[in-house]
């Protein structure tokens, strides 16, 4: 038997009515503490202030939480890898995280460190999917994904790290324009 | 090495165009260069799980939280979660969410005060699909929606869905809409799906078997979730 899968919807103004109780901005785990902040921009320049962003991330080790990831590394017990976070009224969002550990990649080798995020906002029929990459990592020259990507673009994929003592990095979202960020068909 | 397969992907023109000026949000907010093709890797087919420990018995029923009964008409909405290859899909989350009977969202930005909150109404549901993948909520018939894409722009009525099942690459959000509605050809969000197979998908139907007596409509809304290919691509791009 082979269905069709169900069509996807934009979620509308109204999300936080029903995506309000897995949200967090806090991913606990072991590990190097970071916070990721940025805004979401439309093709105009404006904030997005009813959009919602989901992280899914690996823990430092490079260990999704999921029975498919059959590596033999550490998972610590609470590490989940997922956020969800409503943009506030100014397009904001701020992740409070551990870093994630490099990850496999499809045919050998690693991926650099990085975070999936589904944006899902009024005005989107279907949810984008983008990743954060940290400008920190040596290991980006060589990760197959961002490989894939325009050289003049890869920069939208890559959250920049801020001088100063807390690991703090900045990653803005334009979902269409000059600058617009990188999106995935997967 | 992780080559793994990938996520079948549905047919073309199934989902929704993510530019369609009828839309006219999609115009600023939908990205106007083309997506780039990810292959699929570890990161992509693992993916958060929720299910039963998420959900209470109550949460499924959306007319029960406050001291009276809401206004409306009584409905259950019921039906399965399967995958593209019609295997059941269980102990996965759904959320829900919708307007009470008159149209109107209980939510700030909803100001249209000509149509009235109930007091007795959220809008805002959860439940987990069973082993078989079946699940199973009791609401009210949401009303049509006025918006103000287009003169006299009227939503048909609709509950919004959101699934994760088992990947970041079968999380989904859709509405489900009512039979017969005739805003559905009007409506430029269902609209924005080209082929008539993928408006359908999100279409319920009535159910005599999932009515109760004297309490309850039964509408039947079965949800299929993209599901996994046997084998890896020899293409290397994880999809046929």
């Amino acid at each position: 038997m082979v269905l069709i899968p169900t069509a996807s919807q934009t979620v509308g103004p109204f999300l936080h009515i029903g995506m309000n109780e897995l949200n967090t901005n806090e991913i606990v785990g072991d590990g190097e503490r970071i916070a990721i902040t940025g805004r979401i921009l439309d093709g105009e320049g404006q904030p997005v202030p009813d959009a919602v962003l989901e992280f899914w991330q690996a823990n430092a080790h490079g260990k999704y939480a999921h029975p498919e990831d059959q590596q033999n590394k550490p998972l610590e017990t609470g590490f989940t890898g997922f956020a969800r976070i409503p943009t506030d009224t100014g397009g904001g969002f701020r992740l409070s995280t551990v870093k994630p550990g490099p990850v496999p990649a499809r045919t050998g080798g690693v991926q650099a460190p990085h975070i999936l995020i589904g944006v899902m906002a009024r005005g989107l029929l279907a949810r984008l999917v983008t990743r954060i990459y940290f400008s920190d990592e040596a290991a980006n020259a060589a990760d197959p994904v961002l490989a894939l990507v325009a050289a003049e673009r890869r920069a939208t994929l890559i959250a920049r790290r801020e001088d100063g003592k807390d690991r703090r990095y900045v990653w803005d979202i334009r979902l269409r324009g000059e600058g617009e960020t990188v999106f995935f068909e997967c | 090495m992780y080559d793994l397969p990938g996520y079948r992907r549905p047919p073309a023109g199934t989902q929704p165009n993510l530019v369609h000026p009828p839309y006219r949000s999609t115009m600023t907010r939908a990205p106007a260069l083309p997506l780039v093709p990810l292959p699929t890797t570890l990161s992509e087919i693992t993916g958060p799980l929720f299910g039963h420990t998420q959900v209470r018995p109550k949460d499924s029923d959306l007319t029960v939280h406050h001291a009276g009964a809401p206004l409306g008409e009584r409905i259950v909405v019921t039906g399965r979660v399967l995958d593209a290859d019609g295997r059941p899909v269980p102990n996965t989350l759904i959320e829900v969410w919708q307007a009470n009977a008159g149209g109107r969202y209980r939510h700030p930005v909803d100001q249209r005060e000509a149509v009235p909150l109930d007091p007795n109404f959220t809008g805002a549901g959860r439940a987990a699909t069973d082993a078989d993948g079946a699940y199973r909520f009791t609401t009210i018939k949401p009303g049509a929606y006025a918006w103000r894409n287009h003169h006299n722009a009227w939503r048909p009525a609709h509950i919004h869905f959101s699934l994760f099942g088992p990947s970041f690459l079968t999380r989904i959000v859709t509405q489900m809409y009512f039979p017969g509605d005739p805003l559905l050809a009007l409506d430029p969000i269902v609209m924005g799906i080209p082929d008539e197979r993928g408006r359908q998908s999100m279409i319920a139907r009535f159910d005599l078997d999932a009515t109760v007596p004297d309490v309850a409509l039964g509408y039947r809304f079965d949800i299929v979730l993209r599901c996994r290919d046997a084998t890896p691509r020899e293409d290397g791009t994880g999809w046929s």
